[in-house]
């Protein structure tokens, strides 16, 4: 706002405004750099802690680790329960990919259907659409438990697949809806007088030009899956199909006490792929979010 | 993301036109061949709407007012499900208490601290996108289980926060086992992950015409006036949408609440969400016809809460544009 004041009062006593408008920067920018630290804080402290003795928690709240250690990383990759950890860790991917996969085919196709095809009955389907976005999970997890159960599909990794390959998470949807909405219809009734047909201008047309809402809906369905807990902690009994976050639970009931370190340091191991996603996507994560104006 | 949209997605209107009522053979034929082809490609997320979505609803509505454990069918019971729920049931009571102040004391704060952030940021280009996407962070990662047990580990007696506070004199020994502490430590994580929405605000804060607030500040317009004339008018839309999606949003807080109390809704019921109670109904106690009238309960007051905002947004929210 004091920016726009200071850009538009423009020229008259430029000495003095200069120097009010440095210190504004300054305040700004230590400001900032506060919030910051308050935020990161929490995720820094994880990371340093990884590397902190059993001994040291309860001890040394600080940063430093006073005896820093692998011991954490070796004990971890035994995994618990006796299931290694690369088994709880495969266990996420393959959930998160698939809905990464099922998010994507579903949810452009209906996006397509609502975008670009008149039908009857287009206006109560796309509001009903729009109303799932607020559907609370209390009122379908129930019936949906019952139905999967009496199909002898719990412990299995259906439960949690099919939904993504039924585009139930309206979000997906209505991000693609948007982004179809605005692009020119040029090209594709352009590609209607050639001939082609919505399957055509579906595959050829608005698939290519709407990559960016695919690549922002792939990765929000990934990270979403990879943190679900819900589902995955009513859907799965065997430890041998945990995913991490289940896992995780496994560490914080029986070990929290005992084995500090373990817990914590797999609780890092569990946040490191998101965190890499967030630091090499992070300008189509966060543009994403800006343009759908929907959240994360 | 421009107001026109917003309005379209509040008033939840269709995209396409209707069909015009007089149509020649061929234009009927191609009308015929347009649905075909809408419910063709709707097919995927239209099983999932009808068997994921309604048919659950309508079977858990039907279910509250049943006694139901899955193993014998369902005894139709008729309102008892709700009726103890109100009147005997002191854990629930508790539950819904604490999920609402939870709900309304926790949302506001989050979205204005995301809109101080924003309006911060917004204060100069340069240097901003890093810090923006350092606040971003939170967001993705907060309903994970690994952050409720950092969050465990940093709240908890002897922790990083407690002895932070001891040396300076603050001594709460601790918010995880404190009953009148552990609500605002979880109000204190949502409002750790106000980045989302900070970056949506910030976005409809650049869309703000500059004209508008040079025209402010010519009639004199303070900073604040400008603020209340022409910022929180033009974002209004903006945060009414994301008010209310946060709002249902926290109604579902489940992980962390489960992870910092162990799955028991401790201390004293004082993170026994409502997610969680009714986890523990349905799915520890298999009462699935009780466990589906509190979810019914959820819904009833989602959609009040709902209803209220829809109404009560002539008098805040602005809408610019003639978007039809």
């Amino acid at each position: 706002m004091t920016a726009t004041a200071l850009v538009t009062t423009g020229k008259p006593a430029p000495r003095k405004k200069m120097t009010r408008k440095k210190w504004q920067t300054v305040v700004w920018f230590v400001a900032l750099i506060a919030i910051t630290l308050v935020v990161i804080y929490p995720l820094v402290w994880l990371f340093a802690s990884t590397f902190k003795p059993n001994s040291e928690f309860g001890q040394n709240q600080g940063l430093i680790p006073l005896e820093p250690t692998l011991q954490n990383y070796a004990t971890i990759m035994e995994g618990i329960g006796g299931v290694p950890m690369w088994r709880f860790f495969m266990n996420s991917l393959i959930l998160a990919v698939a809905a990464v996969v099922g998010t994507l085919f579903s949810s452009s196709l209906a996006a397509y259907a609502f975008a670009r095809v008149k039908f009857k009955g287009l206006g109560i389907f796309f509001s009903a659409m729009i109303g799932t976005l607020l559907l609370p999970v209390h009122v379908v997890i129930i019936p949906q438990y019952i139905w999967f159960n009496k199909l002898g599909l719990v412990d299995t990794f259906v439960p949690l697949i099919l939904p993504k390959f039924l585009a139930t998470e309206a979000f997906f949807v209505f991000l693609m809806v948007q982004f179809i909405r605005n692009l020119p219809r040029d090209m594709d009734e352009a590609a209607r007088i050639d001939g082609a047909g919505h399957g055509r201008i579906f595959w050829s047309v608005i698939l290519p030009l709407i990559k960016p809402s695919l690549i922002t809906g792939a990765i929000f369905a990934f990270i979403w899956t990879w943190n679900d807990f819900l589902a995955p902690l009513l859907y799965l009994n065997s430890p041998e199909n945990y995913p991490l976050p289940i896992a995780l639970n496994l560490y914080n009931d029986q070990t929290s006490t005992s084995d500090y370190g373990a817990t914590v340091t797999a609780s890092f191991v569990a946040l490191i792929p998101i965190l890499l996603f967030f630091i090499v996507f992070q300008r189509f994560l966060v543009n994403g979010v800006a343009t759908q104006g929907l959240k994360g | 993301m421009s107001t026109t949209e917003t309005r379209r997605v509040v008033t939840a209107q269709g995209p396409g036109r209707p069909a015009r009522p007089k149509a020649t053979p061929a234009q009927r034929r191609r009308t015929l061949r347009e649905t075909r082809a809408g419910y063709t490609f709707l097919l995927p997320w239209m099983i999932g709407f009808l068997g994921l979505t309604v048919g659950p609803m309508a079977y858990s509505l039907y279910l509250s007012f049943t006694s139901y454990n899955l193993f014998a069918p369902p005894k139709w019971v008729g309102f008892e499900n709700y009726i103890r729920l109100f009147t005997d049931d002191p854990v629930f009571v508790q539950s819904a208490t604490i999920t609402l102040v939870y709900v309304v004391v926790g949302t506001p704060i989050k979205l204005a601290a995301a809109l101080a952030v924003a309006l911060l940021l917004n204060y100069r280009d340069r240097g901003a996108a890093f810090f923006r996407s350092a606040f971003y962070a939170p967001s993705l990662i907060g309903a994970s289980v690994s952050v409720a047990i950092v969050w465990r580990a940093m709240f908890n007696t002897d922790g990083p926060v407690d002895s932070a506070l001891s040396s300076v004199g603050i001594n709460l020994g601790g918010w995880i086992g404190n009953v009148d502490l552990v609500v605002p430590m979880m109000i204190l994580l949502a409002v750790w992950q106000f980045g989302a929405t900070m970056v949506i605000f910030l976005a409809g804060l650049k869309q703000v015409p500059k004209e508008l607030y040079e025209a402010a500040e010519m009639d004199g317009a303070g900073a604040l006036r400008r603020f209340k004339t022409v910022t929180m008018p033009m974002l209004s839309p903006v945060v009414f949408f994301n008010l209310l999606l946060e709002l249902v949003g926290a109604f579902q807080v489940f992980a962390s609440a489960y992870i910092i109390s162990n799955g028991t809704g401790g201390p004293a019921g004082m993170t026994n969400f409502i997610t969680l109670y009714l986890y523990k109904r349905g799915f520890s106690d298999s009462q699935m016809g009780y466990a589906s009238a509190i979810g019914w309960i959820v819904m009833i007051v989602v959609a009040v809460i709902a209803v209220i905002l829809f109404r009560t947004q002539k008098s805040w929210v602005h809408y610019s544009g003639d978007d039809r």
